[in-house]
């Protein structure tokens, strides 16, 4: 394989996030401007100078992101749309870093923004795929909820995890999230409370499920120099990866397509998971996250239930993870859910994150999962990122 | 185990009837393949014409060569099951009043890994039996089923939901004077139907079922198909708690158009066959449709029988195949009317029966006693065609293979 170029030159900046709601009588068009602006401001940049944009939403219809920069007044000579969902941050990333480097753009804004109005997640589920419609929802319509039951029912059967193996990342994420005052879960969460709670669909409860909200995240790609003339903090790129629909030959989803590229993450950011400060993964459910602690190379496949029982996942702890409260307690607010990992961890390594600052936070890895088109999550893509820290 | 079913308790007309809703019904074009293969009970997927792969959900190219050619084939319907989970909570009305809801993921001896309902007496991570159904939306989907038969395997939920069994519901022959009358009111009654009611037109006429019918328990009611005001006024009486209707109502003679002198006939034969299910549908349909989610004894099903020379007409009774065929295209109206409600509309088509009116053909015909067992089977399959008989099912395939040749040969065996 060709030895990939370094993202030497290119930086990240300006992270934003606006405040999710449970719902909105905001648009996406909304929703998705106000994250611009605010990345914009942090830069001190005129909207009509923006000459990149790369957009992820699920609620824009009819538009798409053209009509959009007709909607915004922006004139880009670069525009990219990610359409996949929990991957997008990361794929927004990796397209701008090399639009940047290429010159195709000066400054790209990637932005992720989406509404919730009432029963617009129904209506969202059940046009999600022509997979999912066919071949999914007519099957008791559980969406996302009864095709992670299904993976975890069989992770636990293959692996032995218990319940309370899951529970304990629910659990320090709250814990994290209660240092975030934008999160929409506000109360503490016990590991019994986790236990005891509302069967969803077997096995997963309340708590192993995200909240659907409106909200929307930002952050800006340019070249260091741009970034230093305005003054702003900024986070280097070390390593990415991406992978689609991979281990097509496994009956069920046990593993993600990280574990194809592994090697080429931890070689091109010149580290290994050791090295890592801070980690911040896709938790639409905790199987997940479970999932890429393994499949990042953070312990064995099938092991990270025993890895994660001497570890503190919170803030302060020794394996600090989603620190912002990540989904499940932030909350999941459509595309930006692929951003909120990203987002997040610039601000950490920026030494920006306020409230939810991980100590001496230098060095992030964030990975995206994305797009249950129908069985499975089809969309894996991961970054190592790192700044000057606090 | 399944629990048995019990007799649903005497309706209380304060309660109010719940709405029918519906599983998710939008398919792509390819997906409807799974219907049509439900519809006639069978289990095929797509498979690849190069490479012979099986295909599951259904697609436009083949997923493992891109191959453009991915005819239906029937596929061995054993897997086993991967992983399972009970779903509790859901947004979609129809499943949120059927919770919980059991579904897992199935590796089909066959290769694809398919997403299913899970019937109740499937064991964890065991061998299964996948079943092509159609559901209240119309569509065929997947349910596992144990390999074995279980006790009361029929009344699980999910499996109930598609299936339009007899079992514990009340069913209306049209009529009684059909020769097979008595055949399939028992072979109903047998199959564990509430109750079954028979029509008769003319009442003061001889009825030669009326006391077969009689010792089966089965109640006969006035009804003549031609006359609107008979038809409302027993629906008016039996609208409301008629669960299957079973449309033996006919007009019979031989002969197409020569062999007849003027439309006398023929104006009866519509009459009955075509402008009687017309009657019948206004006064029943609603009602039927609206009952749809009431309960053990909802109505569930409409049963048309019609002669296979429906689909392509032979002239030995050229004239009632005609008006049959009229019927059959009401019928498919009927089903897309009926939609909405789930309430399925089963057509049966037979060969010559071995009745008077046949006298003269040679057989196979089909007697009484197969087309009842064709039309209980039918209703528990929840299926949508039925073809009873080996010259149903034979004309029925040389209409897959090629309709003109088929059409030809009826030609060639009427000059004969």
């Amino acid at each position: 394989m060709t030895r990939r170029a370094s993202y030497d030159g290119v930086v990240l900046a300006a992270p934003t996030t606006i405040p999710y709601r449970r719902y909105s009588t905001e648009t996406a068009h909304w929703w998705i401007a106000q994250a611009l602006r605010g990345a914009l401001k942090t830069a001190n940049l005129k909207p009509a100078k923006l000459d990149g944009l790369s957009v992820a939403s699920f609620t824009l219809f009819p538009d798409t992101p053209v009509g959009l920069t007709q909607h915004l007044g922006l004139s880009p000579r670069w525009l990219d749309s990610i359409p996949m969902g929990g991957a997008s941050g990361v794929v927004a990333l990796r397209k701008a870093a090399r639009a940047i480097q290429a010159g195709d753009a000066d400054i790209i804004a990637c932005v992720a923004g989406d509404t919730n109005h009432i029963d617009s997640f129904r209506k969202l589920l059940g046009s999600f795929s022509r997979f999912a419609m066919d071949a999914g929802y007519p099957y008791g319509f559980g969406g996302p909820n009864a095709n992670f039951a299904l993976l975890t029912d069989r992770y636990m059967h293959e692996y032995g995890a218990t319940r309370a193996d899951f529970g304990r990342i629910s659990v320090a994420q709250r814990d994290n999230a209660l240092k975030n005052p934008n999160a929409l879960m506000k109360k503490p969460l016990t590991l019994q409370q986790y236990l005891d709670a509302r069967p969803i669909a077997d096995p997963i409860a309340l708590f192993d499920c995200v909240m659907p909200c409106a909200g929307s995240e930002a952050f800006l790609v340019m070249r260091e120099e741009e970034a230093l003339k305005r003054n702003l903090p900024f986070a280097r790129i070390n390593g990415t990866i991406e992978r689609h629909n991979a281990h097509i030959e496994d009956p069920i989803q046990l593993r993600g397509g990280w574990t194809r590229d592994i090697d080429q993450l931890w070689d091109m950011a010149d580290c290994s998971p050791d090295d890592v400060d801070l980690l911040q993964t896709y938790d639409d459910y905790p199987v997940i996250s479970v999932m890429q602690i393994e499949d990042l190379g953070f312990c064995a496949k099938g092991a990270a239930a025993d890895f994660l029982r001497d570890k503190d996942m919170t803030i302060t702890g020794d394996f600090p993870h989603n620190t912002s409260g990540g989904q499940l307690s932030a909350g999941q607010a459509g595309a930006a859910g692929g951003f909120i990992g990203l987002v997040e961890a610039i601000r950490q390594v920026t030494g920006t994150a306020g409230p939810t600052q991980v100590p001496k936070a230098r060095r992030a890895a964030v990975s995206g999962f994305g797009m249950i088109n129908y069985d499975r999550g089809l969309c894996t893509a991961a970054a190592i990122i790192t700044g000057e820290g606090p | 185990m399944t629990d048995p079913l019990t007799p649903a308790p005497k309706k209380n007309p304060l309660v109010r009837t719940p709405s029918p809703t519906q599983p998710p019904a939008l398919r792509s074009r390819a997906a409807l393949g799974l219907t049509a293969a439900a519809a006639t009970g069978r289990f095929a997927l797509q498979t690849c014409a190069e490479c012979g792969a099986v295909q599951y959900p259904p697609r436009d190219a083949c997923s493992q060569c891109l191959g453009p050619d991915l005819p239906w084939q029937d596929i061995s319907p054993t897997g086993t099951l991967l992983a399972e989970t009970t779903v509790r909570t859901s947004v979609n009305p129809y499943f949120r009043e059927r919770m919980p809801w059991r579904v897992g993921s199935v590796q089909l001896d066959a290769g694809p890994v398919v997403i299913c309902h899970v019937h109740g007496d499937v064991a964890t991570r065991s061998r299964v039996l996948l079943k092509l159904m159609l559901d209240r939306a119309g569509q065929g989907v997947i349910l596992a089923l144990p390999p074995e038969r279980t006790a009361h395997m029929a009344d699980d939920p999910e499996l109930r939901a598609m299936s339009s069994d007899p079992h514990l519901r009340r069913i209306l022959l049209t009529d009684s004077r059909h020769p097979f009358a008595p055949d399939i009111a028992q072979a109903l009654l047998q199959a564990g139907a509430a109750a079954v009611f028979a029509g008769e037109p003319e009442g003061w006429l001889p009825n030669p079922n009326r006391d077969a019918l009689g010792a089966l328990g089965v109640d006969i009611m006035p009804l003549d198909v031609t006359d609107t005001r008979s038809v409302q006024s027993l629906a008016g009486e039996l609208g409301g708690k008629t669960d299957i209707l079973v449309n033996t109502a006919r007009h019979l003679r031989p002969g197409g158009a020569l062999a007849r002198g003027g439309t006398g006939v023929a104006r009866d034969e519509m009459d009955v066959n075509y402008l009687g299910l017309m009657r019948l549908a206004q006064a029943f349909g609603p009602a039927m449709c609206s009952r749809t989610a009431d309960g053990t004894n909802s109505a569930v099903a409409w049963v048309n029988l019609l002669p296979v020379h429906a689909l392509m007409n032979s002239a030995d009774f050229g004239s009632y195949n005609a008006s049959q065929a009229a019927a059959l295209a009401l019928s498919q109206s009927l089903r897309a009317e009926f939609a909405t409600s789930g309430l399925r509309v089963m057509n049966l088509f037979s060969g010559p029966l071995e009745e008077d009116w046949y006298q003269p053909l040679p057989p196979p015909k089909v007697t009484g006693k197969a087309l009842a067992r064709a039309i209980v089977s039918g209703l528990q399959g929840g299926l949508e065609d039925v073809f009873c008989g080996d010259v149903a099912q034979d004309l029925a395939e040389r209409l897959r293979q090629n309709p003109k040749v088929a059409e030809l040969e009826l030609r060639q065996e009427g000059n004969a």
